[in-house]
């Protein structure tokens, strides 16, 4: 418990400071799935080590340990955790449970109006044409996704870079990466050290959809042309500031006219390392604070049969199951005695 | 008639992949098509035949009007003047920073050194001769 239940947070502080460095130069398809896997399992073990030291602090409330029925002294004792990293840590846990139902809620409602505008744009087939000159391209998730395109995008390039848009809108509704942002995004509200991986995530993404249209039209500098023409086609547009996004377009053309990213095994095998470490370190302070709670019951139970000076039956060695039974009557008076 | 996904087909693409292949090709163009030229536009090699069955599926949905040309059709998107799609879309893409967990565009906003950056890229690339106009 001493360590275990802070190597949650090592591993966050440590896969926020190198996914984002390693990430966007791996094969991307792979490096998304990890990167979900990694958000999903900081994510947890940053909410259950929170959780476990504000437990600990809160388990020695002494109204709390009577309803527990375990010995707040006995806890107070045998636990290394200092009340104020306790108190922190539940302050920290109930922020971040805000967050997450904030970032739930608003989600969940940005979810259901885009699926509301996929189903009413017109026509049944896969692409939707905005009849528009200001150069837009996206992938309209719902049930079926649809890409919409507007006609100044379309006119702006050529036959084939046409085929490469296409392309890599289909692979993000392929490969469902609205899901894979949404993790992300729900993750950094729960933590915010999880943000760079977020943001990480969505160029990931990015890449993943770009290695793909290359593979469907069987020519990477034609995506790269088709993605740096439509960037250049943007600026200007009438569109909402972005943040964060700088230098991700020119990087996604740089690493399509280069040769696609060599399969390596090494960042894969760090990272599936840390989060094994997570999660068994959150499990090991899990079951060492359940065995804490266990030593403070029986402590209990037997300041209760001194207290009421019963002369002992058996041995200290009783379940809390036992010691449950005398609960009513002792009650009262261990809490008065302290 | 042919089968889209008949092994002659390279891409081997389906039936809705094509569909949207024609129709971004005619939203693409200065004027209406006729199928052997909308065949042209489109990347691999698609039989007459296949391009043909499309644009009449298209023109079934109510998604394209067409008028006879020689011996043919020549096909052109319906307008959608009033242009309530592409207003309701720019509302959607302007909800505020929550988009971006939903929507994935195709490319994000450019700053000024992108743009340069950009362009020295592409430049360089077709340079060497390897760009998609220095190709073919």
């Amino acid at each position: 418990m001493l360590i275990s239940v802070y190597v949650p947070f090592a591993v966050t502080a440590l896969l926020t400071l190198l996914a984002p460095r390693l990430a966007r130069g791996l094969s991307p398809r792979p490096a998304a799935w990890a990167l979900a896997c990694a958000a999903l399992v900081t994510a947890v073990g940053w909410t259950g080590s929170l959780a476990l030291l504000a437990f600990t602090g809160v388990a020695q409330i002494p109204q709390v340990a009577a309803e527990g029925h375990w010995s707040a002294s006995a806890l107070r004792a045998e636990d290394p955790v200092y009340l104020v990293v306790a108190a922190v840590s539940a302050l920290v846990l109930t922020a971040s449970v805000a967050s997450l139902g904030v970032a739930a809620v608003r989600q969940v409602r940005l979810v259901v109006r885009a699926r509301r505008e996929c189903a009413a744009l017109p026509g049944d087939t896969e692409l939707a044409v905005l009849d528009d000159d200001t150069p837009v391209a996206f992938a309209l998730p719902g049930s079926p996704g649809r890409i919409v395109v507007s006609q100044g995008m379309l006119r702006r390039l050529t036959d084939e870079e046409r085929a490469a848009l296409l392309a890599h809108e289909r692979a993000h509704l392929r490969g469902r990466h609205h899901l894979f942002l949404a993790l992300w995004r729900l993750a950094a509200a729960a933590n915010p050290l999880l943000r760079p991986l977020a943001g990480t995530g969505a160029f990931v993404l990015e890449r993943w959809a770009d290695e793909e249209a290359a593979t469907r039209v069987g020519d990477r500098p034609v995506v790269a042309h088709a993605v740096g023409r439509a960037a250049l086609a943007s600026t200007g547009a009438a569109r909402p500031a972005l943040a964060a996004t700088g230098g991700e377009v020119p990087q996604r053309v740089r690493a399509l006219l280069a040769p696609p990213p060599a399969r390596r095994r090494m960042p894969f095998l760090v990272g599936a390392l840390l989060l094994t470490m997570c999660c068994t370190s959150l499990a090991n302070a899990a079951s060492d604070s359940d065995r804490m709670v266990d030593t403070a019951e029986r402590a209990r139970c037997a300041e209760l049969l001194i207290s009421a000076s019963t002369p002992p039956v058996g041995d200290h060695r009783h379940g809390p199951g036992f010691c449950r039974c005398p609960h009513h009557r002792g009650e009262r008076e261990s809490v008065a005695y302290r | 008639m042919s089968d889209p996904n008949n092994p002659e087909n390279p891409g081997r693409r389906a039936r809705g992949e094509l569909e949207s292949d024609v129709l971004a090709t005619l939203w693409a163009a200065d004027g209406p098509l006729t199928a052997r030229q909308v065949m042209e536009r489109l990347p691999g090699d698609l039989a007459y035949t296949t391009v043909l069955t499309i644009l009449s599926r298209l023109y079934d949905k109510g998604m394209l009007v067409r008028h006879r040309e020689g011996r043919g059709f020549a096909y052109a998107p319906v307008r959608d003047e009033a242009s309530h799609t592409a207003r309701r879309m720019r509302s959607l893409l302007e909800e505020g920073s929550d988009r971006e967990a939903v929507l994935t565009r195709f490319v994000s906003e450019l700053s000024a050194q992108d743009e340069q950056l950009l362009h020295q890229l592409l430049a360089a690339h077709e340079a060497r001769g390897e760009g998609p106009d220095g190709k073919r």
